[in-house]
């Protein structure tokens, strides 16, 4: 048996030995539940149990939990430690609070009890473990409870190093678990910022996190910070890592410290200030510079902690994203490493370089590593290695070299692995319609893809496909000749009969000529084809015949003799039968002037948002190529075209389901007849389904607000008395930087002195792909009735785009739950009786009449469900409180459905007069 | 942010588990089986960096245990790798020499130098010496508690 150091609990070491001695997974489980009964009896039958013992037990508890058994008793003998005086036992009793009671709520109060008495212990010992505790499963229980004593902790001089490091990630966790409810006293603000210059390198590397957090919350309050930050990273990065004794990691000085000082000035643009800007430069230069440098130990450690360094310091390099030389340098570092041995560095090179790709300044410096890339394609063994290639040759990729790289990931998705092949499909497919000059290659290429990787082809890529032929004049009879030719080929992939399908259908006419493919042979050889299809795909095909009829009368009795086939005729596809019976009617009974116009070709798509690029961001939000904007791609397709297949009705019906899904089905599409201008200057105006959406955030705190193709916007509020805190996220969806942002939320009208609306400004402009946060508070000054309205303003690829919409605060955000028992509900109630203190409304279920789901919607809504206090159980009875600034607006309300009728009665009574009445409209249409 | 840590050994055995945010243990112990058998599916020529779900997880094996580490998209990998053999060096320095076995019966000691070294998902003290200070200090006090004990025990005779 291994020592025990310092031979603790003999015991528990004995205990662990018998169970690792255990044959058979039987036996161990005898042996863990005969201890679990020992334990168990120890902890009932023995009010003597001492302090050591206890911690011996709850120890062993503990192991039989990590051993992955659940324990469900001695909770209360673990917290009885922590009231123990001996440090050993208040570890143990910590511990298993924090490894098994995390989420746990009883005891709580008991819990926060004695962590409160271990903070105000004399010892430092004993409050690092209450700090440790807090900081492994503080919540928001704990971020109230301790909102003072902890930052007291942290800017006090008193404050011995340790437990100054231990408050301030302990205070970074309760930040995390609960912003709100964790009040920072401004004051303390340069304290905190101050930290950073701490001599003690611990403190200061604690500290950073936290700093970083509160940063992304309020990068204004904290933007001190940045000059120190700078300054103190320079001290390191100029200094001899023998400066740095115990902190210096393998001849590299601080590497943590450097680390999360480079990750606190990504938040924040390069500096102003051009004495700051040109040291912090000088800091980069340095890293880079050190880069060049011989290795000063063999040791891996050694060379991952510098290059730990230098990926941060290439990464706010690419985040300021304005010194070419920098961005330059570190394209060029990056280039070596590709050639590395070590397959980290070549996996985090090209990783990094995809960032590069798309600056302006570094694009084209990336493009000079192409071949070694495409090496990498091919020779990496590690396919996650293989995957970053692919992505960095999808970033590199323009006009100059896509002709190459398309090839060459086409080369490679033959043998590619099976996971990896469908995103390089989506890639390929985007690529080549992108830089296409001669679409004659983009179909190439198209069918080439379809031939080699059918099955990893969805269908958005070959709607596109056929998308993009329906728009192009010039490719319609090449498309018609290669089609044809790809169908001759002995195994033909099911998606490649649907696009050959379709697209002999629409312009097999064009090739008729040619005699080897006559309207006859081409008709056979799609019908070859017909029987290994499934039954969309035959549809397709019908479909397709159908047009045939119309293109070459002379094969008509052909096609109808298909259509009254059996087989098809009275298929036990409802579809195909369908579609047989009514060609084949169609065919007979309309004469061919009717049927050609019926038949008429697919007129061009309108242009919008490439289908691929929304599903390729599905897949992987990350990536695009640069400088390619979404206005260049020609289009996916609309419903409601007179005479196209009827199939690709349904298909392009799809699409745009697909679409709206994307955009959580909460606003118009811009696709709409009536803002059919294609983001020209348009005021997106909401829909009456952005109203009912909106009323969805009266049972939510967050939500979206609003989405288009061009931005999303979520909201969060949180509620603290008459006060809202609001945070909006502005999400850039597309490829540009939209600039002159600007939001305004105001009241209009009475609202304008029942409300006051104070938003912090946000920032003029949202990066691509980025979000922008806004935060800000709403006070609620008296009852009301309206909503506040919110317009947004920003230039997209220089047209401004327009936003109005209504902001969504309602009066039941100020509502705090009131609990109460049956007397003093009905006492209350009967208190409000005068007729404007009530109102009453009978009203028919929109929603099915499930109990669970009107109790959660009532709890949503903020009041309390009272349990009890109705004597039919089916009621429901609750209280709330609404806050405003001046007074507190008693509300009671009750809510009784009559499932025979189909219908419920709601009564809601206020203290005040109208409030009734308001909160009834509210709720009316709701269940 | 550290989301969390896990040891393992070669047979997918759990010895450690270390969580820095808060989840359930029905979801703990699916998000352990799941990349047990991920990390230890990985042959050894390949990059110790593993995308899984919408965390990155840095791994690396140490003798028969492997340490692996789930951090969020915008943290640093290599340093992730060096956090972890900065722990290793912690243990070993602490047990002389660590072994599985260490860590299997002083699971607790180990859990106290994850507290000394990282807190909150978030480094605390990278000084070798000082985590070792704070847990040699915390066995000095195990030490007296024990003496008081034993003291107290013979005073009754029964040592």
């Amino acid at each position: 048996m291994p020592t025990m150091r310092g031979d603790a609990m003999r015991g528990l070491a004995v205990f662990i030995s018998d169970i690792r001695n255990c044959k058979s997974r039987e036996a161990e489980l005898r042996r863990i539940n005969k201890e679990l009964t020992n334990i168990r009896q120890r902890f009932r039958a023995d009010k003597t149990l001492d302090g050591y013992q206890k911690k011996k037990y709850v120890c062993k508890l503990l192991f039989i939990f990590l051993l992955g058994h659940d324990i469900d008793f001695g909770y209360m003998e673990a917290v009885n430690l922590l009231s123990s005086n001996k440090y050993t036992e208040k570890q143990i009793g910590y511990l298993f609070i924090s490894v098994i009671m995390n989420s746990s709520t009883e005891m709580k109060q008991l819990i926060i009890q004695n962590i409160r008495n271990d903070l105000q212990s004399r010892n430092p010992i004993f409050i690092n473990l209450a700090l440790q505790c807090v900081a492994n499963i503080g919540d928001r229980e704990m971020a109230v409870a301790f909102t003072n004593d902890i930052p007291r902790l942290l800017i006090s001089g008193d404050t011995i190093d340790a437990v100054k490091q231990s408050a301030a990630l302990c205070l970074l966790r309760l930040h995390r678990t609960s912003p709100d409810s964790l009040q920072l006293n401004t004051e303390w603000t340069a304290r905190i910022i101050h930290l950073l210059n701490d001599q003690h390198l611990g403190v200061a590397t604690a500290a950073v996190s936290l700093i970083d957090a509160l940063v992304k919350r309020n990068p204004d309050e904290y933007k001190g910070c940045v000059n120190l930050a700078v300054s103190r990273l320079s001290r390191i990065v100029t200094s001899s890592y023998t400066d740095f004794q115990d902190y210096t990691y393998y001849f590299v000085p601080a590497p943590w410290l450097c680390v999360k000082l480079l990750r606190l000035l990504q938040n924040y643009p390069p500096p102003d200030d051009p004495s700051i800007r040109s040291r912090l430069n000088e800091c980069l230069d340095t890293i880079l510079n050190k880069a060049q440098e011989p290795l000063k130990s063999k040791k891996v450690q050694h060379s991952n902690a510098r290059n730990a360094v230098l990926f941060e310091a290439i990464n706010l390099i690419i985040h300021m994203d304005c010194e070419s030389s920098l961005l330059v340098r570190a394209c060029n570092q990056l280039g070596q490493f590709l050639q590395n041995r070590e397959t980290n560095l070549r996996y985090l090179a090209l990783e990094s370089m995809c960032l590069l790709a798309a600056s302006e300044f570094s694009h084209e410096a990336v493009k000079k590593h192409q071949d070694t890339v495409i090496n990498a394609l091919k020779s990496e063994r590690d396919v996650s290695v293989r995957q970053r290639a692919v992505d960095l040759l999808y970033a590199m990729c323009d006009r100059s070299n896509a002709q190459d790289l398309v090839q060459e990931m086409l080369t490679y998705l033959e043998t590619a692995d099976y996971t990896i092949r469908e995103e390089m499909v989506l890639k390929i497919a985007i690529l080549s319609e992108k830089y296409a000059v001669d679409y004659k290659w983009y179909l190439d290429v198209m069918l080439k893809l379809i031939r080699i990787a059918g099955d990893f082809v969805s269908e958005e890529v070959w709607y596109r496909v056929i998308q993009v032929v329906v728009n192009r004049t010039d490719v319609q009879s090449y498309a018609a000749k290669i089609a044809f030719e790809a169908l001759q080929a002995p195994a033909c992939h099911e998606n490649m009969v649907k696009v050959a399908g379709y697209i002999l259908g629409e312009y097999g006419n064009l090739i008729a000529l040619d005699p080897r493919s006559t309207p006859i042979i081409q008709f056979d050889l799609l019908h070859s084809k017909y029987h290994l299809c499934s039954p969309t795909t035959r549809c397709l095909i019908l479909s397709t015949y159908m047009k045939f009829v119309n293109l070459f009368p002379e094969i008509k009795h052909h096609i109808q003799d298909i259509l009254r086939h059996d087989s098809n005729h009275r298929s036990s596809d409802v579809e195909i039968q369908q579609r047989a019976t009514e060609y084949l009617k169609l065919s007979e009974v309309c004469n061919p002037t009717v049927l050609a116009t019926i038949l008429e070709i697919m007129p061009p798509y309108p242009e919008k948002q490439s289908p691929l690029l929304v599903r390729l961001k599905q897949k992987k939000p990350l990536t695009e190529p640069e400088g390619v904007t979404e206005s260049q791609s020609p289009p996916p397709p609309t419903t409601g075209h007179n005479g196209d297949g009827p199939k690709l009705t349904e298909t392009a019906l799809h699409l745009n389901q697909q679409h709206q899904q994307q955009q959580n089905g909460l606003l118009l599409s811009l696709d709409t007849p009536e803002s059919n201008g294609y983001y020209e200057e348009s005021t997106s105006k909401p829909s009456s389904s952005t109203l009912q959406s909106a009323k969805k955030f009266l049972f939510k705190n967050s939500d979206i607000l609003f989405e288009n193709d061009l931005i999303q916007i979520g909201i969060k509020g949180e509620t603290i008395k008459s006060t809202i805190h609001i945070e909006l996220y502005y999400g850039n969806k597309t490829t540009l930087q939209l600039t002159n942002f600007s939001t305004n939320i105001f009241a209009l009208g009475e609202l304008e002195s029942e409300l006051r609306i104070n938003m912090e400004p946000v920032k003029s402009t949202i990066d691509p792909r980025a979000q922008s946060k806004q935060t800000g508070t709403i006070d609620c000054l008296a009852d009301f009735r309206d909503l506040p309205m919110m317009n947004i303003s920003f230039l997209y690829n220089n047209m401004l785009q327009k936003i109005d919409c209504p902001f969504p605060i309602y009066i039941n955000k100020f509502i705090e739950k009131a609990e109460m028992d049956s007397n003093n509900f009905f006492l209350r109630w009967r208190n409000l009786e005068k007729p404007s203190q009530e109102c009453q409304k009978i009203f028919p279920a929109k929603f099915p009449m499930i109990h669970e789901d009107c109790r959660q919607k009532l709890d949503d809504f903020g009041w309390s469900c009272l349990m009890g206090i109705d004597v039919n159980a089916e009621n429901f009875c609750g209280a709330g409180i609404i806050h405003t600034t001046s007074q507190a607006i008693g509300c009671l309300y009750r809510l009784e459905p009559n499932k025979q009728a189909n219908m419920y009665r709601l009564t809601i009574r206020a203290s005040k007069d109208g409030v009734a009445n308001r909160l009834v409209e509210l709720l009316d249409d709701q269940f | 942010m550290l989301q969390f840590i896990l040891l393992f050994s070669r047979q997918g055995k759990l010895r450690l588990q270390k969580w820095y945010t808060t989840q359930t243990d029905k979801s703990k112990k699916k998000i352990t089986r799941e990349l047990i058998a991920a990390v230890l599916s990985r042959k050894p020529k390949m990059s110790s960096f593993l995308e899984w779900k919408d965390l990155k997880v840095v791994y690396k094996r140490y003798a028969s245990l492997y340490f692996c580490c789930a951090v969020e998209q915008d943290d640093n990998e290599l340093l992730t790798l060096e956090t972890i053999h900065r722990y290793v060096e912690l243990l070993d320095k602490y047990f002389g020499s660590v072994c599985e076995l260490d860590i299997i019966f002083n699971f607790e000691k180990a859990y106290f130098i994850f507290d000394e070294f990282i807190l909150g998902g978030e480094i605390q003290e990278t000084s070798k010496k000082s985590v070792l200070k704070a847990i040699n200090d915390q066995d000095v006090i195990q030490e007296e508690e024990l003496e008081e004990k034993r003291s107290v025990l013979e005073d009754l005779g029964l040592a």
